[in-house]
């Protein structure tokens, strides 16, 4: 039989500092191929049969979780599931003493989701097995990057060239960081935009602003991040009104981009706060289309990380 | 790699898979339900083929299908690189199907089992054939063609390529030999 | 041309400098012409000045809540009796403004009135608690023109830094009242001579000026974090400043070119704590009246324009609070009517002090910090005035006070420089003169 080699993808995804370009879309090609997988009646495939993966999520999200686990299971991976909260002392040995023990079942390879940055890192150094990083504090979420850049090129096609502004609360957001990281490897602009306390002084990959009518001029598409309420209980943020009557999409702010552009969330959405309830339900909303995208995104990562020698 | 021999030039080739197509009508009693499913990569082009010949002889164009295997491998632990998944695309309804399975060789078994699996989770076919334009022997599982263009012994050193006039540019049968180290 | 007043015979005088005398014709809210022209109404302003309407960037006008030290319509009234068509009321009242509804209520209100105009400032932080930042956007949309949590000092530097932050994405500035609460004690006097021999608890000069200190390195973390491609040119400002040390800090960040400003209080340029020896709580005040070498300091520091106005901090009391004793008595000093004469008999006409770099001080200065363009006489100009007289001398006169807080340190000094008109817009919100001519 003949074979196309993919190129050698790192046995793990932490966040996308070791990968490139080639790699990303090669992976994202076969995200592509799993959709059909995903469109059979029968949405199974024996890859990953005699695997055992543990979603380990220290940090609650059923949506997250839930879509790990049927991607592992239609690669016909055996799951194990894990969810804590974290105890308040002594963080790092709670973490790592879990995951040790969790291991001494015969696990193959973990998905981590963690409040704290680099405990993935961390994990991937006391397991020496792979791990997938599903979120970890405000640094990193690669998949779902993956899975927004592969619903905007469903979209948009080639990112190349393309602007992409990212509003909301941009400091805390993992998911803003690895858009950051991920849509220029593609060749995409990022433009991220939010109240000036709720913005990072820096942010490699991304141009910061406050002025939401300059992030929107002309973008391709508008990312949309979920607001926390405890941000404004830690003082950063007035009120969700000031909030609102500022950075909030709505129809005509979305004029402000370029016509049909396409508004993303990584969900759950708080419907009229961060984006006008109505927009949400509109044509030019491809949040539906995410979350079944990170499906196969999903299986595609778990195809990639954990098939093949490394 | 080193070349050894052609063993199938393109007349050799066409007149195989002329073969193969009257022999499927003949075994199917027809076209009735029958359908064609390509395996990546060289069995879509050979596939194609064969539903152009059968149009010819019965006048009529069966459906046709393209499988890619790579997720129903047994050996992806082994491997060092993972396989590039392509497509699969199978539109039309395989429940009742007579399917011809179409690969360009048959070795040790394994790509044809994998075939079967991911058929069978497309569908339920009522009847699945496997044809190949080269029988290389070596099966490593129970696993038989049932329309072969051509049997040709061989050693494992040895590697049979197949060439087709749409991937390759020629339509040939070429046999190799890895270099001994 | 026609206009509607025409101010004859008088010398302008505005931030740019000294210009002679002109006639002024005034008309549709505008200086028509600088050279005369017909008028319905005509006045005879020779030996008088006119100036740029005066505008204090910081007064406290106590409404909502507290109308009974002052309220709109008579420190608006005062206002405009001390030649002031602009003022910055403090939001320190009960409740706090710190909502664009209440910015609303009180510019609609003030519009009503229709004296000096109203330029409400709202709180830094909700309640001005030092927890919340308030609503910058949505109260700078109602009019909110300054950001400040005077009343209360910024103890956490956190806040401020975050407040400063969020503030210059709105492009609003934001005033602190800079002392430290811990280095200030319970002082009720300066911490000095004086207070050691009065047995009075002593508010140090360290308590300023170790606050502006701490506040110029928020400043410089702020500018840090900014993401804006150019650093704001507003961006802090320190009240009422009081001694010469936190003069020298503020002159130095301002060398550097830190986005920082500061004012001056009448106060601080006229009186000193040897002012306490009377024991009388009148002269309680913070940040307190301090010595000598820090009058003379501000005083330079006003010519040399590291101090970039004159602000009052008019802030009224009832006779019976400042009756209490001077432990428990407000602090405070009202100044609205009496600032300008004042500042132009002490300074210009006792020392010298340049008359265009007071007046620049008391319009162009006060306006620049609030990102305002600067107001001048000259055609096309908008007709906000002041006409003033620096001749006749009177004294202080507590009973024409139209502020309620009718008391002041000054009472019975006699003073030039008295207003004579004032006009906003081209309507005249003050006027102790006879109108002449048609009408």
């Amino acid at each position: 039989m003949s074979e196309t080699a993919t190129p050698s993808f790192p046995k793990h995804l932490l966040d996308f500092r070791d990968w490139n370009r080639r790699q990303v879309e090669s992976l994202l090609e076969t995200a592509q191929m799993m959709q059909e997988v995903l469109a059979r009646p029968v949405k199974k495939v024996p890859a990953l049969t005699g695997f055992t993966v543990a979603t380990v999520f220290f940090e609650p999200s059923t949506r997250t979780r839930i879509s790990f686990e049927l991607a592992a299971r239609r690669m016909s991976a055996d799951v194990v599931s894990f969810s804590g909260t974290t105890s308040s002392t002594v963080k790092g040995e709670t973490y790592r003493d879990t995951l040790r023990t969790l291991d001494q079942m015969g696990i193959d390879a973990y998905i981590l989701r963690t409040d704290a940055a680099g405990v993935p890192h961390q994990a991937h150094r006391w397991l020496r097995k792979p791990v997938i990083n599903a979120g970890d504090g405000w640094r990193a979420h690669p998949t779902q990057a993956l899975l927004d850049a592969f619903t905007l090129r469903e979209k948009l096609g080639s990112l190349e060239g393309k602007k992409i502004a990212i509003v909301g609360d941009i400091l805390h957001s993992r998911v803003a960081r690895s858009n950051a990281e991920l849509l220029p490897l593609l060749g995409a602009t990022v433009v991220a935009c939010g109240p000036a306390t709720l913005l990072p002084g820096s942010l490699p990959g991304a141009t910061l602003t406050t002025h939401l009518r300059e992030a929107l001029h002309e973008a391709d598409a508008v990312m949309v991040l979920r607001l926390q309420k405890e941000r404004m209980e830690k003082g950063l943020l007035p009120s969700l009104p000031e909030y609102i009557a500022a950075y909030q999409i709505t129809h005509e702010r979305l004029g402000w981009a370029r016509p049909g552009a396409p508004l993303l969330h990584p969900g759950p959405m708080n419907r009229d706060v961060e984006l006008e309830g109505t927009l949400a339900d509109s044509p030019q909303s491809l949040v539906e289309r995410q979350v079944a995208n990170g499906q196969a995104v999903r299986m595609a990562v778990l195809y990639h990380v954990l098939v093949g020698k490394s | 790699m080193i070349f050894k021999s052609k063993l199938l030039n393109e007349d050799e080739v066409r007149r195989a898979l002329t073969r193969i197509a009257h022999e499927v009508i003949e075994k199917n009693k027809g076209v009735d339900r029958l359908c064609f499913v390509g395996i990546h990569t060289r069995g879509i082009s050979l596939a194609k083929r064969l539903v152009d010949l059968v149009e010819k002889f019965e006048g009529k164009r069966v459906p046709m299908g393209i499988l890619d295997i790579t997720l129903y491998r047994d050996d992806l632990s082994e491997i060092g690189l993972q396989p590039k998944v392509r497509e699969t695309r199978i539109p039309f309804d395989l429940g009742g199907k007579a399917v011809v399975l179409v690969d360009d060789v048959l070795y040790t078994g394994r790509t044809a089992r994998a075939a079967l699996d991911a058929l069978i989770d497309q569908g339920r076919p009522s009847r699945i054939y496997l044809a190949v334009l080269v029988d290389r022997g070596h099966r490593e599982l129970p696993i038989r063609a049932d329309f072969v263009g051509k049997n040709l012994p061989t050693s494992k050193s040895e590697v049979v390529k197949v060439k087709t006039l749409e991937d390759d540019g020629e339509d040939a049968v070429e046999l190799w030999e890895v270099e001994a180290s | 041309m026609k206009g509607e007043i025409l101010i004859k015979n008088v010398k302008l005088v505005d931030g740019r400098g000294l210009h002679g005398r002109a006639d002024v014709l005034i008309g549709e809210g505008r200086i028509l012409s600088l050279s005369g022209g017909e008028a319905q109404t005509e006045m005879d302003a020779t030996g008088m000045i006119l100036s740029p309407g005066f505008f204090d960037p910081h007064a406290h006008l106590r409404e909502p809540g507290q109308e009974v030290k002052e309220d709109l319509q008579s420190g608006l009234t005062a206002a405009a009796r001390g030649g002031y068509t602009d003022v910055v009321s403090m939001p320190n009242t009960s409740p706090v403004v710190d909502s664009a509804e209440i910015v609303a209520a009180l510019k609609k209100k003030a519009a009503q009135i229709g004296r000096a105009r109203l330029h409400p400032a709202a709180a830094l932080t909700q309640g001005q608690e030092g927890k919340a930042l308030s609503e910058a956007h949505l109260l700078r949309a109602a009019g909110a023109i300054m950001l400040t949590d005077d009343g209360r000092t910024n103890e956490d530097a956190g806040v401020l830094a975050q407040g400063l932050l969020y503030a210059a994405s709105w492009g609003l500035v934001v005033a602190v009242h800079a002392e430290d609460a811990g280095l200030r004690r319970s002082g009720v006097m300066n911490e000095g001579e004086v207070s050691f021999r009065l047995g009075l608890p002593g508010n140090t000069s360290y308590a300023e000026s170790a606050r502006i200190a701490r506040d110029l390195e928020v400043v410089r973390y702020v500018l840090d974090r900014l993401t804006a491609k150019a650093p704001p040119d507003r961006l802090l400002h320190i009240q009422h400043l009081s001694t010469k040390r936190g003069l020298e800090l503020i002159r130095q960040a301002k060398q550097e070119g830190l986005p920082v400003t500061t004012e001056v209080g009448p106060h601080h340029l006229t009186l000193t704590d040897e002012a306490l020896n009377g024991l009388n709580p009148l002269y309680k005040v913070a940040p307190p009246l301090r010595t000598q070498r820090d009058v003379e300091a501000l005083i330079e520091g006003l010519l040399d324009g590291s101090i970039n106005c004159i602000g009052t901090d008019h802030a009224p009391h009832t006779a019976d609070e400042k009756a209490l004793d001077l432990l428990r008595a407000p602090f405070g000093i009202p100044s609205l009517e009496v600032c300008w004469p004042l500042l132009y008999t002490e300074l210009v006409e006792k020392r010298g002090f340049p008359l265009e770099v007071l007046v620049a001080r008391f319009t162009d200065g006060p306006r620049r910090i609030l990102g305002l363009p600067p107001l001048h006489l000259e055609e096309g100009a908008e007709a906000s005035l002041v006409l003033w007289d620096p001749n006749t001398q009177r004294p202080v006169e507590l009973q024409t006070f139209a502020s309620k807080a009718r008391f002041s340190p000054w009472a019975g000094w006699a003073l030039q420089g008295w207003p004579v008109c004032t006009w906003v817009e081209g309507r005249m919100v003050f006027g102790a003169m006879e109108n002449e001519g048609v009408g």
